[in-house]
């Protein structure tokens, strides 16, 4: 069944948060409403928020939130690595959308930031979402090549017509801002595997190197794997990488069509 | 259902909502339509058979579910249904394209969603100026 609100546990307390206003004397002040959960205290989560002087703070938000933990805040807890948006690590939902806090500049979000954990996620604390179901369901496609023929005593090799068709498919770094923008993902996630991955499983049939497409393709034909996702588009709309899950998605089913006949 | 992401017990689910925490954005919002549309087709369909029913039980009954259908309310129903009827249709029409691998970029995907809200307003009102002069 499609769940519309939250479990009793998960609920964002209305009184809870807590406001940590900019020092005397800030320059352009923009407030972060942040979502905190602290798995000790076993309370609800709450959102607190945190008046910062933009004079003195780096222009994105992940440069925002490191503010915060290093000088107003130090158990704020969050994922990030590369600062560049290429390893996906603080992928979150910023201003209701999904995206890395990395690349999304603070100007680009009139008024307060607002900052929540990738949607319809079991939180572990914070912004951190517990990401091992997604992870699961990204090893059930067997994201590597896979083949029968002999391996060669070099590279195989492939056209650059072959190699062309990987293109907007590779540049994917799972970061799961699609998946988690995913109304079926959110309510059917348990069956359903989600744009990210469904991607990633169409990368691998239209690999020219690939020989186990037949197996691929037999795996995904199924009620639930595949066939949840109704062209909502906000994995495409969201991508922070601009690539687009749903139209792999859409040529994932073609495939499947196109085989029968 | 409970969530089966995790088998670590009582973590929070992250809020999810659209509107309060996910922005409604024209894509999502016109999916959704279509599955409330549909919904109301099946509301539609029952209002036909309604009024299948009355004209073949007699003059009296369709003198009756005329009545209704032609007050205010009936006509509000009415307005609806050809609106769902025609909507569905059209956003079927563009699913049909997104089958055949047609129209799946983002911004085509706007430009058929924009196209699909006038054209059906735009038949709506065809059908019913049609209903009114004739």
């Amino acid at each position: 069944m499609a769940q519309f609100t939250l479990p009793r546990n998960s609920t964002v307390s209305k009184t809870a948060g807590r406001h940590y206003p900019a020092p005397a004397g800030a320059g352009k002040v923009q407030t972060f409403k942040v979502y905190r959960y602290d798995p000790d205290s076993g309370d609800n989560p709450r959102v607190d928020s945190y008046d910062i002087d933009m004079s003195a703070c780096g222009p994105m938000v992940l440069d925002a939130l490191i503010k915060i933990k290093n000088e107003i805040d130090p158990t704020l807890t969050f994922r990030r690595s590369c600062r560049e948006g290429i390893c996906g690590s603080c992928a979150m939902n910023i201003d209701g959308t999904n995206t890395l806090a990395c690349i999304k500049g603070c100007d680009e979000i009139k008024g307060e930031v607002k900052v929540y954990p990738l949607p319809h996620m079991p939180v572990v604390k914070d912004l951190v979402p517990d990401m091992t179901h997604f992870y699961a369901q990204l090893a059930s496609i067997e994201p590597w090549l896979k083949t029968d023929s002999p391996a060669p005593t070099r590279e195989r090799l492939q056209s650059e017509d072959d190699r062309a068709r990987l293109d907007g498919l590779y540049e994917c770094i799972l970061c799961a801002c699609c998946s988690t923008s995913c109304p079926s993902y959110w309510w059917n996630g348990d069956r359903y595997l989600g744009p990210a991955v469904l991607l990633q499983a169409y990368r691998w049939l239209v690999d020219s190197r690939d020989e186990a497409t037949g197996d691929r393709l037999d795996q995904l034909e199924d009620p639930f794997k595949l066939f949840r996702c109704h062209t909502i588009m906000n994995c495409a709309k969201t991508c922070p990488k601009g690539l687009n899950p749903a139209k792999a998605i859409a040529q994932t089913k073609m495939m499947l069509v196109e085989r029968r006949t | 259902m409970s969530t089966s992401k995790s088998t670590a017990p009582n973590r929070p689910l992250s809020p999810f909502m659209i509107g309060p925490y996910y922005k409604p954005q024209l894509t999502s919002m016109l999916s959704i339509t279509h599955r409330l549309t549909g919904m109301g087709l099946a509301g539609g369909t029952l209002l036909l058979a309604g009024w299948l029913i009355a004209l073949a039980s007699g003059p009296q009954a369709y003198a009756a579910y005329a009545g209704h259908i032609g007050a205010w309310y009936g006509q509000i129903l009415l307005l609806g249904f050809s609106w769902a009827l025609l909507y569905h249709l059209c956003n079927g029409i563009r699913h049909l394209f997104w089958d055949i691998g047609m129209g799946l970029e983002v911004d085509a995907a706007y430009r058929s969603g924009y196209a699909v809200i006038a054209v059906s307003a735009a038949l709506t009102v065809v059908v019913w100026l049609f209903a009114c002069l004739t």
